[in-house]
């Protein structure tokens, strides 16, 4: 038996997953990963799971589909939905605005997109709600044709709007800068006019990536509680958020409950971020 | 259609992007526009297909005044470098765009659209791959579908920008055939861009040299190379040695070779030698002497390395059966048969 026959027995005797490759250090980051994801993920995720088992089955389903907790969700959902998809049309707007015009301030306009990533959510909260209560300088215009917008439904879709903008605009801007300017001239030149030229090729090749932002806003939407608890004032049945319920229920020492509807979101959101990687996956075979 | 240029100017910021080009393309003629980087030849195609617009002067298609017409109006075929197929739609779909956004009565039936872009797709040997999608595609592939989308509105002329300067050598060189071959089928009127003088001197019926936004020369591949209108086009087009020297009394003389002139002014001047026209000659009947320093068979021509005493690098071929048994280091007597020479 030669050397070689022997280093080949002893590499096929290797674990399946680890393969030879010529970029060191597998073990290490796949092991640090793992940690750090069992860590902060995992392991507080199934906690969630387990505390929620505690209850019998039927409990498990008042808990999760009581009428006010089918309100909650029937409002974070809906509202975090129509929020994005206001975001996926100002969102391409912005981008393009951003991408194909110089513009006086234009760096500065950039920099306050990113705003919401990075102002505690309180802080946004609180300054939708005094701008849009019924005596707030927005809210004022709408009061007298009896619209009220702060503690109603129509509050939270602005807060979660507010949250979500970025996610539009910076998921789309690199694949506006890539979309070549010869894409439109060639469709230009085979006699399409502006319109046709928008409808039919532009926009199907941003496609992928409009549905990934409106997608990730619409996750992050799901989520919100800081801003949104100031605007939404909270009426059970009525103008109350999901996580908003998961809070209440822990004040009242209900645990089982909270972690009940926490499960429910969570089932959904993993839901989401699937078809968030199946759109990604799709575009990617698209692209070159 | 005879596209005619008359004394276009375009300027980007204050660099002179063309600077007074009069050009006039014969209907059904295969056009090259061949310069260096920088010289204004793709500006001058995109002028020509409504992509730019030209501060002064005008283009007529045929002898309607396009100047100012937008590409969308002009009925061009216009193929990028970069290919731009349209990467959400199959190629079938791809080829079918310019039908398809026709409008009213101008716009075909689906079954005439669909015979339109078989009866292509076989023309660019791409029957089959009617339903993939760009991303599936070779680049080679990809250059001839983006060829179909271009004939398929039927253009009055087709512009081609360096399309062929992504591929490798091997496609690049049957793709050039292939351009000749539709060329020859379609007789549509055809300009195409290249820095490549090889593929504009093989591929068309004339070639357009420019230099810094000016036409150098128009003429046949043989003329261009044959008789260079100017010193650019001769270094330019075709491979030279370059002399610079000075002229006296019609005869050229620089540190290492001395040759006729008869005609030119006397003062400074360049001087070029085709490698191919320098020969082996007796040392008393040679233009200049060289040392060998590389000997490099490549098929029916060797070609040679030298430098003069002054160390002016200089380059020959020979062919094969009259190269005998060159050494590197050898030292060579050759003869100019032919030389160009031109007032600095």
């Amino acid at each position: 038996m030669t050397a070689t026959e022997t280093s080949q027995i002893v590499a096929s005797r290797r674990p399946m997953i680890r393969r030879r490759s010529a970029i060191p250090g597998f073990a290490l980051t796949m092991g640090v990963t793992l940690t750090i994801l069992s860590l902060i993920v995992l392991i507080p995720l199934s906690a969630v799971a387990l505390k929620a088992s505690e209850q019998t089955f039927p409990e498990f389903l008042q808990a999760a589909f009581n009428e006010r907790a089918l309100t909650a969700y029937r409002l974070s959902f809906g509202a975090a939905f129509i929020a994005a998809i206001i975001n996926g049309v100002f969102g391409v707007l912005t981008a393009w605005a951003l991408i194909r015009y110089q513009f006086p301030f234009k760096s500065l306009v950039n920099g306050i997109i990113d705003l919401p990533f990075a102002l505690p959510t309180a802080v946004a909260g609180i300054a939708l709600a005094t701008l849009y209560a019924p005596n707030g300088w927005i809210g004022a215009l709408f009061a007298p044709a009896g619209i009220k917008i702060a503690y109603t439904p129509l509050g939270v879709v602005i807060a979660l709007t507010f949250i979500g903008l970025p996610f539009v605009v910076r998921t789309l801007e690199p694949v506006m800068r890539d979309l070549a300017a010869d894409v439109e001239e060639a469709a230009a030149s085979l006699g399409a006019n502006r319109f046709d030229t928008i409808l039919r090729v532009i926009l199907p090749a941003l496609g992928p990536a409009w549905l990934t932002g409106i997608a990730l806003a619409f996750a992050r939407a799901v989520g919100e509680y800081g801003s949104v608890i100031f605007i939404a004032g909270n009426m059970p049945y009525k103008s109350e958020i999901a996580p908003l319920l998961i809070t209440i229920e822990l004040e009242q020492y209900d645990y089982a409950g909270a972690a009940t509807i926490a499960v429910v979101m969570l089932a959904v959101s993993f839901l989401m971020l699937f078809v968030i990687n199946a759109i990604q996956a799709w575009a990617r075979r698209l692209g070159q | 259609m005879t596209i005619s240029i008359r004394s276009v100017e375009k300027t980007f910021g204050r660099f002179p992007a063309l600077n007074g080009v009069s050009l006039e393309i014969a209907d059904g003629e295969l056009l090259a526009l061949l310069g260096p980087s920088g010289s204004g030849k793709t500006t001058l195609l995109r002028v020509i297909a409504g992509l730019e617009f030209p501060e002064k002067g005008q283009i007529l298609y045929g002898d309607q005044d396009m100047t100012f017409t937008s590409a969308a109006a002009r009925r061009v075929g216009f193929v990028f470098q970069q290919y731009a197929l349209f990467r959400h739609m199959t190629v079938a779909k791809n080829v079918a765009f310019g039908l398809d956004v026709r409008k009213g009565q101008a716009k075909p039936s689906k079954s005439e659209i669909t015979a339109r872009v078989d009866e292509l797709l076989k023309l660019v040997e791409l029957g089959e791959l009617g339903k993939r999608y760009p991303a599936q595609l070779s680049g080679g592939q990809r250059q001839r579908v983006a060829l179909a989308r271009a004939l398929a509105v039927n253009p009055s002329v087709l512009l081609l920008d360096e399309p062929f300067g992504a591929l490798d050598a091997t496609v690049r060189k049957s793709l050039r055939k292939e351009l000749r071959r539709i060329h020859d089928a379609t007789g549509v009127t055809t300009i195409f861009v290249t820095h490549d003088q090889e593929e504009a001197l093989e591929l068309a019926d004339r070639v357009a040299i420019l230099n810094k936004g000016a036409i150098e020369q128009v003429g046949a591949p043989h003329e261009v190379h044959d008789n260079p209108a100017g010193a650019f086009v001769c270094g330019f087009v075709g491979e030279a040695n370059r002399f610079e020297g000075a002229v006296k009394g019609g005869r050229f003389q620089s540190a290492d070779i001395a040759l006729p002139a008869p005609g030119v002014a006397d003062g400074a001047a360049v001087a070029f030698v085709r490698p191919h026209e320098l020969v082996l000659a007796p040392a008393d009947q040679a233009n200049l002497s060289i040392v060998t320093e590389r000997i490099a068979p490549q098929g029916a021509v060797v070609r040679v390395d030298g430098a003069t005493a002054s160390g002016q690098r200089i380059e020959a071929a020979f062919a094969r059966q009259n190269a005998g048994d060159l050494q590197p280091g050898a030292k060579l007597s050759l003869a100019a048969d032919r030389s160009y020479v031109f007032s600095a």
